[in-house]
């Protein structure tokens, strides 16, 4: 079996072995152990991508080619860069912590994880796909999990939050759909055959007049998913209905399947189309980082800040790709990897927050420093992070992203440029106003004096995550070199 | 009088036989072993169904009227297993309330009578056998659906379907004689050679597509449906929104796809109308249905507008996508319908809310009931989802974009109402849910049986690949 299809087979055999389970304590047992083994692959994987990277020049190693429906040509065709090695690593990272942070679930935890792990198979298996096909499958095994998940798990308006979600994201898959059969039916235009290959469409040059009707599908299609302005709002309920875990998985993983697709389809297949849209994406991307961080301000649930906070984010990572800059798209994926263990550490500490004090709601909260000292202090950690202090992975991300977008002499994007780096400010008053408030303000009422302390499970999660937050904040530059360099093929395509 | 001929034809005199055996086979049963008529028929269509497996030669006989090759071998295959699927399921309604009453041999007999119309009507080389085929499936099931006398709505289903029925034959039957009136055969290998693209001979096509449509449940032709659903013992209604569907889309797409070919310019925005039509009404209608049977009535209806979008292109490509989402569609739609008679026939329950927090106590009812559910909107990885690309990528291949949006969105749609049963399984509670109950083996093994062929029929692409080959036959 090849080194990345056992990125599929390992969870599914994790499904399978859940199936037999019987209680809490085998389900999460046999999770945990699923998943520690998904983490070791994805770490040995980077070392594996490294040895390879050394001798194989190609722009994928590790590919293998299977046929599948011959009649369509579509195949089961693998591979991976340096951006997927990361995301691979990312995702493996957060469904390990997403598996500790719902130790204690208690409604029926058989499905809970077996649900948790579709949704891994889907992402991991979108990562490693180089056929449009194929990849189109995963990305709606990957997304529909989501609607048992915050349906049967969540709390408050579950059912409307779970419907609207997967009714979204569902909506975005049939306009990508169309969007995949136009690539599909132009990839002939060199006089070869139909193919959903990715790496073989690159090769052909699709005519303009079709480029510029399939990219805004194409486009729209992934965007949803990475919480584009103005069709962002799944996202807030989603996330606010959404069990911890879940909503960990969501926005640390699945919405950077969103970026992810649009660097890999939209923009790789049809970069004319790209070019001739980008002013007009890059607008709705632009209102989105500022619209994001203001509606965050406006949010008294910590919930639905985190979700406005993520809108922003990953509007910048959408606005990085729209720049069409080598730097950019860098801080792009930085910025994706960032971003995905920041609000996934987020997520995780306002569910332990809730888990103890049942309130989400920041008026009723405060002086947790002194009552919950360890995660009041990841949360001010965290919250740092978020807004860009140097040190840690946010910094590095959207440093590129600015210098990048900025390099661009054309006054148009400057201008929106100098708009969107004004994100950080906002970024930062409500992050700081919510530290003040929750973490140093004085109590609010004297029934959570004594609240349980952080349990070992909680910390490992913490640890999972604060880690490679920290590792890219002070070495960001092997993660760079990796990425910048798999990014070079795909810049020469687009520009 | 050539002997082989018959043995070309061994599939349609094989289930004859089996129907006048169960015929006779009610004066050897003793009376207190009524339910061994069930086990004897389902054991024969077994054998049937197993021998059908066996290849046929590519024929044309007695005159060019009765013809057959390997599509139609493989489709009368499919067929057969879908009714396998059916008697299993209804094995224990039958055994419960029709045997009971003296009245299990009509049953049978009606229902093998139905699909050996079918069998003629898809094998038929020209218009009269055609038209006895099609006649022959349909007033059987007229009487199935009237089956369950005690109650007035089984009535009413049943008066309504023939009604109905009747008139659509004989508006085929109108435009069949418009036909004949300008090719001067009723041949369809005559047809082919002289038809061409005139006001009668469209005229006849339109009317002849219409009655078709009825069988199909096409908008405009689609108001039967819901009724006879609803009123129709549950078997029935499971065997008209599959078994009966599939064969007539097969027919019309066999026969649109070669005689009716140089009319394309003519059918393909007509097809392309009526499916979006019929996608966007059987949808909407669907949102807001209590009772399972009819909600499954309106989303039948809406499947139909997806397969218009394989009949549209008129190519090879469209002729495999077409069958390989039929066969799909059999065995989701009856996972489905196979649940609702479950839960049906053990508590009486029909309606949507009364499914509320079935996964607490049935989880594996509602498991198969979500995958069946997840097969019709198309989710992966169940065998849906392909059907439903492989039928978009057809359309697309004839440059339908647009349609194909507009059929997307539909998808969305449909999946609105879908996860509305999910929800209710799943995320509803319900204070006296429908209770735990065992199924027995019959019921079991026809669930087994589709759930196997919802989740492989996607992911073993061979069969996709040997469908097409078989296609060329029509094209």
């Amino acid at each position: 079996m090849d080194i990345l299809t056992l990125f599929v087979i390992i969870p599914v055999l994790t499904i399978v072995a859940l199936v037999f389970t019987k209680g809490l304590k085998q389900a999460r047992l046999v999770s945990m152990v699923g998943s520690i083994i998904q983490l070791g692959m994805a770490i040995n994987l980077v070392f594996a991508y490294f040895k390879e990277r050394a001798i194989n020049k190609e722009i994928m190693v590790f590919t293998k080619d299977y046929v599948w429906f011959e009649q369509f040509n579509i195949h089961y065709t693998i591979g991976v860069d340096g951006i997927s090695v990361a995301l691979l690593l990312l995702t493996a990272i957060i469904v390990l912590a997403g598996v500790f942070i719902s130790w204690k679930i208690a409604d029926l935890p058989k499905e809970f994880f077996i649900s948790l792990l579709v949704l891994a198979s889907g992402v991991y298996g979108f990562f490693i796909s180089l056929d449009l096909f194929t990849m189109f499958v995963f990305y709606e095994i990957a997304v529909i999990p989501m609607y048992l998940l915050i349906g049967i798990w969540g709390s408050g308006p579950k059912e409307y939050s779970a419907m609207k979600l997967t009714l979204m994201l569902m909506g975005a898959s049939a306009v990508l759909l169309v969007g995949v059969l136009g690539i599909y039916f132009n990839s002939n235009a060199d006089g070869g055959t139909l193919t959903f290959n990715i790496l073989e469409i690159a090769q052909v040059n699709i005519p303009f007049e079709a480029q510029k009707l399939f990219f805004p599908l194409t486009f729209v299609g992934f965007a949803v998913l990475g919480a584009l302005f103005p069709f962002h709002t799944w996202s807030p309920d989603g996330h606010a209905s959404a069990p911890t875990a879940v909503s960990m998985l969501h926005a640390g993983v699945l919405m950077k399947l969103g970026g992810y697709g649009i660097f890999r389809i939209a923009m790789f297949l049809l970069p004319a189309g790209a070019m001739h849209w980008s002013w007009f994406f890059i607008i709705l991307a632009a209102i989105g980082v500022v619209y994001g961080a203001f509606g965050a301000i406006r949010q008294t649930d910590l919930k639905y800040i985190n979700a406005y906070a993520s809108v922003s984010h990953l509007g910048l990572v959408l606005f990085a790709l729209l720049t069409l800059n080598k730097i950019a798209w860098n801080g792009a994926i930085l910025q994706s990897l960032s971003h995905g263990l920041l609000t996934a550490l987020f997520f995780a500490l306002i569910g332990m927050i809730y888990g103890r004090t049942h309130t989400r709601d920041i008026s009723k909260l405060g002086g947790m420093m002194k009552i919950l000292p360890f995660i009041g202090a990841i949360y001010v950690i965290t919250g740092l992070a978020y807004l860009g202090l140097p040190g840690f992975s946010g910094f590095v991300a959207e440093m590129n992203i600015f210098v990048g977008a900025f390099q661009n002499p054309d006054k148009f994007q400057r201008i929106l440029t100098v708009l969107v780096v004004s994100s950080i400010v906002i970024t930062a008053v409500y992050i700081l106003r919510l530290v003040g408030k929750i973490m140093m303000g004085p109590l609010v009422t004297n029934d959570c004096e004594n609240l349980p302390k952080a349990t070992w499970y909680e910390k490992t999660g913490i640890l999972l995550l604060l880690i490679p937050i920290i590792g890219m904040g002070v070495a960001p530059l092997w993660l760079s070199d990796m990425l910048l360099e798999s990014i070079q093929p795909f810049i020469q395509g687009v520009l | 009088m050539n002997f082989s001929n018959f043995l070309l034809m061994r599939q349609e005199i094989l289930l004859l036989t089996i129907t006048l055996l169960l015929l006779v086979s009610e004066i050897f049963i003793s009376k207190s072993k009524k339910s061994s008529l069930v086990h004897l028929a389902i054991f024969l269509f077994g054998i049937h169904t197993a021998v059908g497996f066996f290849h046929i030669d590519e024929c044309s006989i007695f005159g060019g009227s009765f013809q057959t090759n390997n599509l139609i071998h493989f489709f009368k295959n499919v067929l057969n297993i879908g009714v396998f699927i059916l008697l299993l399921q209804s094995a224990d309604w039958i055994e419960e309330k029709i045997v009971g009453e003296n009245r299990g041999t009509e049953f049978f007999i009606l229902l093998f009578s139905s699909l050996l119309g079918m069998y003629f009507m898809i094998s038929a080389g020209d218009f009269l056998m055609f038209y006895i085929g099609l006649e022959l499936s349909t007033l059987p099931i007229a009487a199935l659906a009237a089956y369950e006398t005690t109650k007035r709505i089984s009535s009413e289903a049943g008066i309504k379907l023939i009604l109905s029925a009747a008139l659509a034959s004989g508006v085929s039957l109108f435009g069949i004689s418009f036909l004949y009136a300008t090719s001067g055969s009723i041949f369809f290998h005559d047809i082919i050679e002289v038809i061409v693209s005139n006001n009668l001979t469209i005229l006849g096509f339109i009317l002849f597509f219409a009655g078709l449509s009825f069988k199909i449940s096409l908008v405009p032709f689609h108001f039967w449906t819901a009724d006879v659903y609803e009123g129709a013992p549950i078997s029935v209604s499971s065997y008209l929104s599959v078994i009966s569907k599939g064969a007539a889309v097969f027919i019309l797409m066999i026969l649109m796809f070669t005689i009716f070919k140089p009319l394309i310019h003519v059918w393909e925005n007509l097809v392309y109308v009526v499916a979006l039509a019929t996608m966007f009404i059987g949808n909407l209608f669907a949102l807001r249905q209590q009772n399972m049977k009819r909600f499954l009535a309106f989303s039948s209806i809406a499947q139909a507008g997806f397969i218009l979008l394989g009949l549209i292109t008129g190519t090879q490509l469209g002729t495999a996508t077409i069958v390989y989402f039929v066969m799909i569609y059999i065995f989701s739609n009856l996972a489905a319908f196979g649940v609702v008679q479950a839960i049906s026939l053990k508590t009486g329950k029909e309606n949507m809310d009364d499914y509320n927090g079935l996964y607490r106590t049935n989880p594996n009812l509602s498991l198969v009931m979500m995958l069946a559910l997840f097969s019709l909107a198309g989710i992966p990885p169940v065998a849906g989802f392909f059907g439903k690309f492989f039928l978009f990528t057809a359309a697309a291949s004839k440059g339908y974009y647009l349609l194909v949006f507009l059929a997307v969105v539909n998808v969305t749609i449909s999946l609105y109402y879908y996860l509305l049963v999910v929800r209710a399984m799943f995320i509803r509670k319900n204070e006296n849910p429908i209770p735990f109950f065992k199924n027995k083996l019959y019921m079991k093994l026809g669930l087994l049986i589709t759930v196997i062929g919802i989740l492989a029929l996607g992911l073993y692409s061979p069969l996709y690949d040997y469908i097409y080959e078989l296609s060329a036959a029509f094209n």
